[in-house]
């Protein structure tokens, strides 16, 4: 399918269709973040067998919205002792760093906020405001808990940073490009082609069909460590530090970082569909395939791999430290180093 | 005009910032203006077509060497309530400070105008790849340059793990 931006090509190039372009990922991340906490609260709940929220709304489907409510009128403390302008500036870097990520995104072959050619870089390039605000946050707090969170948080996103950026990197050897458009575009014609089977191409794809299909379980790993989600939770480990380094935060401050932990489980959850699923290709080649479709397939795979991080959530423990190094360093950096090898031999070979 | 626009931001945010980090009293407020000033620097970049250098500084100088100064400037104790401006800056030191700046002050200038800034027109919004360049660039004239650049990383990992082994 051709890929372009349908606001450029309706509206012209000019400041009123990129402005559209910027707001309605935003519509998007408000609807899906609201989805994705009633997903948290009902999944979690069937999964240790109680029903979960059911009084607001029918099955409780309101409950998203009243949590917002109640956020919004919670009194906004400052501690006393807490440095007033680092605390207050650091839950909106971290939005806008994961926000910014939502830039280079497609949703379908016909809406990407912004097509550029180094889009998966730009992505991984922009994480990096979330380590800044975390730290800010937790360092501005002027709470021990809030700092150790912080630090244990940059130091565990800074570690599984490489594992992941090799994921990465080995897929862009593949697909010989950073484009995420390009990227999806080469997985269309079915799932077999999806880089998750060793990309298009011939039978000899076969050769690097057990490396990729590792390849996208080491990113699902990173990913959850990166957003800091369970297992790899230790920044918020309640037992330890309260609740990391959004201890001091109240009211919508609050929100303004669960909000951003909930884009950025969408934006590796996007990049994993994107890069390993096939993006908004359809999986039966031309059969429910188009540019509406394309939202459908897309939002679906994502989807799909958020549940699977709630999912993984509630049902696995929580990792030491010493065992969260000794996974990033030691397993997956290597495996992913191996596989990086062999699908560059590859690649040179075929 | 909308391009214009975005440059004076850009540029008011790399000159205030850049300010809060040399005349702040306190030095984490340093550092963290420091967040500024490199993304400024970056939304410059992409205003030259740079997209790759825009990127690649946000990763090197936001994701890697910031947040290493913020580790090096929370861990490093007593450092946070230095009094920077009245502190232990003797004479003999700012003198030096001095000419050293000033040196640079008047070699930047030079540079700035005598560079002969071809600037290609009307490439507001195309930005084309600059990738593939790059890399074809880097593997063959520059291959030592990307190479001894590799080895000095390596020397770096080496010493860092040796240093932590260390007991």
């Amino acid at each position: 399918m051709e890929t372009f931006n349908v606001f450029d090509v309706l509206l012209g190039n000019n400041f009123l269709s990129a402005l559209i372009s910027v707001v309605l990922p935003l519509v998007f991340l408000v609807i899906y973040a609201l989805i994705a906490i009633l997903g948290e609260l009902k999944i979690s709940a069937w999964i240790q067998e109680r029903l979960g929220p059911m009084r607001t709304g029918p099955y409780g489907i309101l409950q998203p919205l009243a949590e917002v409510i109640k956020l919004i009128q919670k009194e906004d403390i400052v501690p006393a002792g807490a440095n007033k302008l680092l605390f207050n500036l650091a839950p909106y870097i971290i939005f806008a760093g994961s926000f910014a990520g939502f830039a280079v995104i497609p949703f379908t072959a016909a809406f990407v906020p912004a097509e550029i050619n180094i889009g998966l870089f730009y992505v991984f390039a922009v994480g990096a405001f979330a380590v800044i605000g975390i730290v800010m946050g937790g360092w501005a707090s002027n709470n021990k808990y809030s700092l150790l969170g912080a630090m244990r948080s940059a130091s565990q996103m800074i570690s599984y940073e490489i594992p992941g950026a090799l994921v990465i990197l080995s897929a862009a050897v593949l697909a010989n490009t950073l484009d995420m458009q390009k990227i999806t575009s080469l997985q269309e014609g079915g799932f077999w082609n999806w880089f998750l089977f060793g990309g298009p191409g011939g039978f000899s794809k076969i050769w690097i069909l057990p490396f990729t299909l590792l390849l996208s379980l080491i990113y699902m790993i990173a990913s959850l460590a990166e957003t800091n989600r369970t297992p790899f939770d230790i920044p918020e480990g309640e037992s330890e530090l309260v609740a990391g380094y959004h201890t001091e935060y109240s009211g919508m401050k609050f929100a303004m970082f669960f909000f951003a932990e909930y884009s950025n489980m969408f934006i590796v959850a996007a990049i994993l569909s994107i890069v390993f699923l096939g993006g908004w290709t359809s999986p039966f080649g031309s059969f429910m395939s188009g540019y509406w479709w394309g939202i459908f397939w897309f939002v679906s795979k994502a989807m799909f791999i958020v549940f699977i991080q709630i999912w993984l959530r509630w049902t696995l423990p929580r990792v030491r430290v010493d065992q969260l190094m000794y996974l990033g360093w030691k397993i997956l950096l290597p495996f992913a180093l191996v596989c990086f090898v062999i699908i560059s031999l590859y690649r040179i070979i075929y | 005009m909308l391009e214009e626009i975005v440059f004076w931001f850009f540029a008011l945010m790399i000159i205030g910032s850049a300010l809060v980090v040399v005349l702040s009293r306190n030095m984490i407020y340093s550092v963290f203006a420091l967040l500024f000033t490199f993304f400024g620097v970056a939304g410059i970049y992409v205003l030259l077509s740079a997209d790759f250098l825009a990127v690649t500084q946000i990763m090197i100088y936001i994701g890697g060497i910031l947040v290493l100064l913020i580790f090096g400037v929370m861990l490093t104790s007593k450092i946070t309530g230095v009094d920077v401006k009245s502190g232990q800056t003797g004479k003999v030191q700012m003198f030096f400070a001095g000419i050293i700046s000033l040196f640079i002050i008047v070699l930047l200038f030079y540079i700035a105008v005598s560079t002969n800034w071809n600037r290609v027109e009307s490439t507001a919004y195309e930005v084309n790849s600059t990738i593939e360049i790059i890399g074809k660039q880097l593997l063959t004239n520059y291959l030592l340059a990307f190479e001894s650049a590799s080895v000095l990383l390596l020397i770096a990992i080496i010493g860092a793990a040796l240093i932590a082994r260390r007991k």
